[in-house]
């Protein structure tokens, strides 16, 4: 029984607490460049306004264009089942391991790149272009992250790689020190902040992820703008539970979870901060030098690999 | 008496040989033929899968001696869990194509006569299902040409078109390279196996029981990988597939394409796993390194190609590459005596090929359907389709996803098998393999991903947006029994994409066949539900699970957010306040690809030329631009336009004989009886 409150409170928490990480990071990020900040509920406020709008679509949109958000936002949903966020004890994690998850966000990526044709606008198919070449860059690197993962604990299965770490000495591995590179330049390339991408931006010739919605309005928008916070706050507990799990539950301890609530809370803000310091120093990159970004990200992860067949 | 098994799979054969036998009598009613051949296909078909798919489950073996044959060598035909995998496969993939075959084909009766099209499917299909049935040298490769020539024929069938002839004479010659590869590999076997004195040591049985020194049994395996590769389409020997495949009617594409690659596959697994059995790490190496290559160049090419067919052509070299990638493996981990992850392996392998028939096949039978309503090949003038073909849309929609590997489609469940055999490499003794073998896993990743960008291009410039070309034609969806053969070659993907660990049951005959353990008591120790390929710590998939958690969340989204009617509003495109929006202006096969070209640009020989048309009043506003676009095989210049060059030198020399005179040719024959007498007397 308790495994299953574990994962609906997960679910909870990852639907209650994603826009307020983007709110957090946003806070940080007009304090870094001395703005006034709309504080850190104001995503809330904005989700509000979308779902309680009327949705005005284009007269061409086929049943695709209004179904990817659904899917989008559901693809979302069951990865926030699947990495461990507060406990190791998931019914879910058995269904996917880390190669079904990267997948699962490949689908959403698949219909979005979709939706972003469907209109016949000239911005959608850019970004559909972008989104699909930087996503064929970044998926080898991630690979390898993954692979290097897994040679450690002997498993691609999330829970399982935590619960490992969690239960030996925390020594400091350079393979995983290198992965953990690898999987933060990735991650910046995936869930599209800068350099890859500028979410903030509506500036025709450097959006990507933004061209591809951009003909989305009302509660599909809502429900990709919730689903795309989701995915950045997932991708974060993704690195804390591969990386930095100390803190997460350990099997059949129920009560490690408040205390590992708090040390998520704590985490999520140390990486707010992370990410605002890359982004605030670094500018948003061209289009064609993400080739090199991306692949010093698989470099990286290749020598993490190197150096633990080599090293350890 | 029971009928077993193999005597329904000869028994499917004979009655493919009906049409072809009624057909000269009946051609005069081209309804009646077609009606007949499809029908006739369609049960022999199913009699194959059921033939096939019992043997697989039984896990038996069953052979039985032709009366007919040459003297002193009769054939010989053999059902195993091996050969009936395939047989299943050709069958079901042939039973879709048959059904969808009879609309299809329709459309053709009104243009031309087709007996011809009629009596090759049918010598076609023969020619596969034989192929995988031969137990002995001899009529694998009758067989083997007998599928050849009947796809020439059918590749031809169009054959007042020049590109057309043009490519089914590659495709023959390319054919046949392969086949005297092919022999002759035979013939190193079965010298081997029974002295080169002898001509007994045709059968496989013979070439079973035997024991191959290492440097012959290499040269029989090189010599056989030459011509299965030929065949199924590796790189660089692919150039004659995408010329091929898309010039045939779109029924036989699915079938060249979904099933007649697999035959080489068979090939290959049947030669190495069964007849010479023990074999050094290195040939595994070698079949994984051109499956890599494959895979890689091939959706490389397929994203450059603008022509919806040219294009799955091309995905076929990538998938024959997938394939490839877990037979590799599979011979790597059984050279190194790692029963359990060559299993898994193999049946990564033989999964993805059951996978590539599925999807390939619902893709031609899709493209087909295009094709057929608009009489386009060309992507860039097409466009909008998902509203007129509604039906057509979804079904191929469902094909892009499963080649995409996206779960919960099918072509994921293999490409996650592969790269749990991908993960498992550190296993491996040796600290060089342990190294490189991951950045094949890198590299399979990369064509994962490039697939699902090639295939959103495919079916985003195809069927969304708006209709591209100038004239728009008046399209209409496919006929119900088009639908009907897509419907089930889609349902086939989504099962096999949420029931894997059913499919490797039922398929664990094989790998225990072949490398002596099978996977299913790793694979389904929890139940059906639960895809555990080594161990529940390693890795877990739960395509049902995936499939329905998604599905309920998107549900319960969806009603949640229409408790209340919202209002949907319906208007023109936003263009921004300028100037009207016009279909020219947006993204095509050429724009969408342009990023990957760029990157990726130094493996083609690209040709790009823009140029300025007239100009009226300022230089800064040109009234019409150009702009061209050529991208070529780099391979056709390295490799083939040489041969081509030496064998046209070689024949104008050899073309010095021809006098044209009665006394030169009589001296040539005299000199040619004087030559023989010293030598063989």
């Amino acid at each position: 029984m308790y495994p299953f409150l574990i994962e609906i409170l997960q679910v909870l928490i990852l639907l209650a607490i994603a826009p307020a990480f983007v709110g957090w990071v946003r806070v940080l990020k007009c304090w870094s460049q001395s703005r006034d900040s709309a504080g850190i509920f104001q995503p809330y406020r904005d989700l509000r306004k979308l779902f309680s709008k009327d949705v005005v679509l284009a007269e061409n949109a086929s049943w695709i264009f209004r179904f990817t958000p659904y899917l989008v936002f559901g693809t979302a949903v069951i990865a926030g089942g699947i990495i461990p966020i507060l406990s190791v004890d998931l019914p879910l994690a058995a269904t996917a391991d880390v190669i079904v998850l990267v997948a699962l966000f490949a689908i959403a990526r698949f219909f979005t790149a979709l939706a972003g044709m469907d209109i016949g606008t000239a911005f959608g198919g850019m970004g559909s272009s972008r989104e699909m070449t930087i996503a064929s860059l970044a998926e080898p690197a991630m690979l390898m992250a993954i692979f290097t993962m897994s040679l450690a604990s002997g498993s691609t299965s999330l829970s399982h790689m935590a619960q490992v770490i969690l239960s030996g000495q925390p020594v400091l591995r350079p393979s995983i020190a290198f992965a953990l590179f690898a999987f933060i330049l990735i991650a910046l390339a995936e869930t599209g902040r800068i350099p890859v991408d500028n979410p903030a931006t509506h500036l025709e010739l450097t959006m990507i992820h933004e061209a591809m919605i951009l003909e989305y309005s009302g509660r599909h928008l809502a429900l990709i703008e919730w689903a795309s916070m989701m995915k950045l706050f997932l991708f974060v507990v993704l690195g804390i539970a591969a990386f930095a799990p100390w803190g997460i539950a350990p099997s059949g301890n129920l009560m490690a979870v408040p205390p590992a609530f708090i040390f998520m809370v704590l985490k999520l803000g140390v990486a707010g901060i992370v990410l605002v310091l890359i982004e605030t120093g670094l500018a948003k990159m061209r289009l064609f030098r993400l080739t090199e970004f991306l692949g010093s990200a698989f470099l990286l992860a290749t020598l993490g690999m190197l150096s633990y067949f080599i090293l350890e | 008496m029971m009928p077993e098994q193999i005597d329904l799979a000869s028994f499917s054969i004979l009655l493919l040989l009906l049409p072809v036998a009624v057909a000269p009598f009946i051609k005069r009613s081209q309804r009646l033929l077609s009606s007949l051949t499809f029908f006739v296909t369609g049960a022999a078909s199913l009699l194959s899968v059921i033939a096939g798919g019992w043997s697989v489950s039984t896990g038996q073996t069953q052979k039985i001696q032709l009366l007919i044959g040459l003297p002193d060598l009769p054939f010989h035909l053999r059902l195993d869990p091996l050969a009936g995998f395939f047989l299943s496969v050709i069958g079901l993939l042939a039973f879709f194509v048959s059904v969808y075959s009879i609309g299809y084909v329709k459309g053709i009766l009104a243009k031309r006569s087709v007996t011809s099209l009629a009596i090759f499917y049918c010598l076609f299909l023969a020619g596969m299902y034989m192929v995988v049935l031969s137990d002995d040298a001899l009529i694998f490769l009758i067989s083997w040409e007998v599928m050849a020539a009947a796809s020439y024929f059918l590749v031809m069938f169009e054959n007042e078109r020049v590109e057309n002839r043009r490519a089914a004479f590659l495709y023959m010659v390319v054919a046949h390279v392969g086949a005297i590869a092919i022999l002759l590999s035979f013939g190193v076997l079965a010298g081997l196996a029974a002295g080169f004195g002898s001509f007994s040591g045709y059968t496989f049985d013979a070439m079973r029981s035997a024991q191959f020194p290492l440097e012959w049994a290499t040269a029989a395996f090189l010599l056989s990988f030459f011509g299965f590769a030929a065949k199924a389409g590796v790189v660089p020997l692919h150039v004659w597939l995408p010329e091929a495949h898309p010039v045939a009617p779109s029924n036989i594409s699915a079938l060249m394409s979904g099933v007649m690659l697999k035959t080489a596959i068979y090939g290959i697994i049947r030669v190495t796993f069964d007849l010479i059995k023990v074999f050094p790490w290195w040939w595994g190496a070698i079949v994984l390194v051109f499956g890599l290559v494959s895979a890689v160049m091939g959706v490389l090419y397929a994203l450059m190609q603008h022509d919806l067919k040219r294009l799955l052509a091309y995905h076929s070299v990538e998938n024959i590459g997938i394939i490839l990638i877990g037979v590799g493996l599979a011979m790597i981990f059984t050279s190194f005596k790692l029963p359990l992850l060559a299993a898994l392996a193999l049946t990564a392998g033989i999964y993805h090929t059951l996978n590539h028939a599925m999807f390939k096949g619902l893709l031609f039978m899709g493209a087909g359907a295009v094709l057929h309503a608009t009489q386009e090949r060309n992507m860039e003038e097409m466009g909008g389709l998902i509203h007129v073909m509604p039906w057509t849309a979804a079904l191929f929609l469902i094909g892009c996803v499963s080649i995409s590997a996206l779960p919960p489609f099918n072509g994921f469940v293999s490409e996650w098998l592969t790269f749990q055999a991908f993960l498992l490499s550190p296993s491996l003794p040796s600290p060089l393999l342990k190294l490189l073998i991951p950045m094949g896993a890198a590299l399979l990743a990369l064509t994962g991903a490039l697939a699902a960008a090639c295939f959103v291009k495919a079916f985003g410039v195809t069927f969304l947006g708006h209709w591209r070309g100038h004239h728009r034609p008046n399209i209409r969806e496919a006929g119900w029994s088009m639908r009907l053969g897509m419907i089930m070659a889609a349902l086939a993907c989504f099962c096999l994409g949420i029931f894997p660990t059913l499919v490797i049951g039922w398929m664990d005959s094989i790998p225990q066949q072949l490398v002596g353990t099978g996977l299913v008591t790793s694979a389904g120790t929890f139940g059906w539900m639960w895809l555990t390929p080594v161990a529940y710590e390693r890795a877990s998939y739960s395509g049902p699970i995936v499939f329905l958690g998604i599905l309920s969340v998107v549900v319960a989204a969806y009603f949640l957010l229409h408790v209340k009617p919202g209002a949907i509003k319906r208007v023109p495109i936003w263009d921004c306040g300028f100037e009207k929006i016009n279909q020219r202006m947006q993204y095509n096969a050429t724009s969408f690809a342009m990023p990957i070209r760029r990157i990726f640009g130094f493996l083609f020989h690209i040709k790009e030329h823009t140029g300025i048309g007239p100009q009226s009043g300022h230089k800064a506003f040109p009234k019409k631009l150009h702009y061209s676009l050529r991208v070529r095989d780099r391979f056709w210049g390295w490799l083939y336009r040489p041969v081509i060059e030496l064998s046209f030198w070689i024949s104008r020399k050899v073309g010095r004989l021809q006098q044209g005179r009665i006394q030169a040719y009589l001296i040539y024959s005299f000199l040619t009886i004087i030559v023989l007498l010293v030598f063989l007397r």
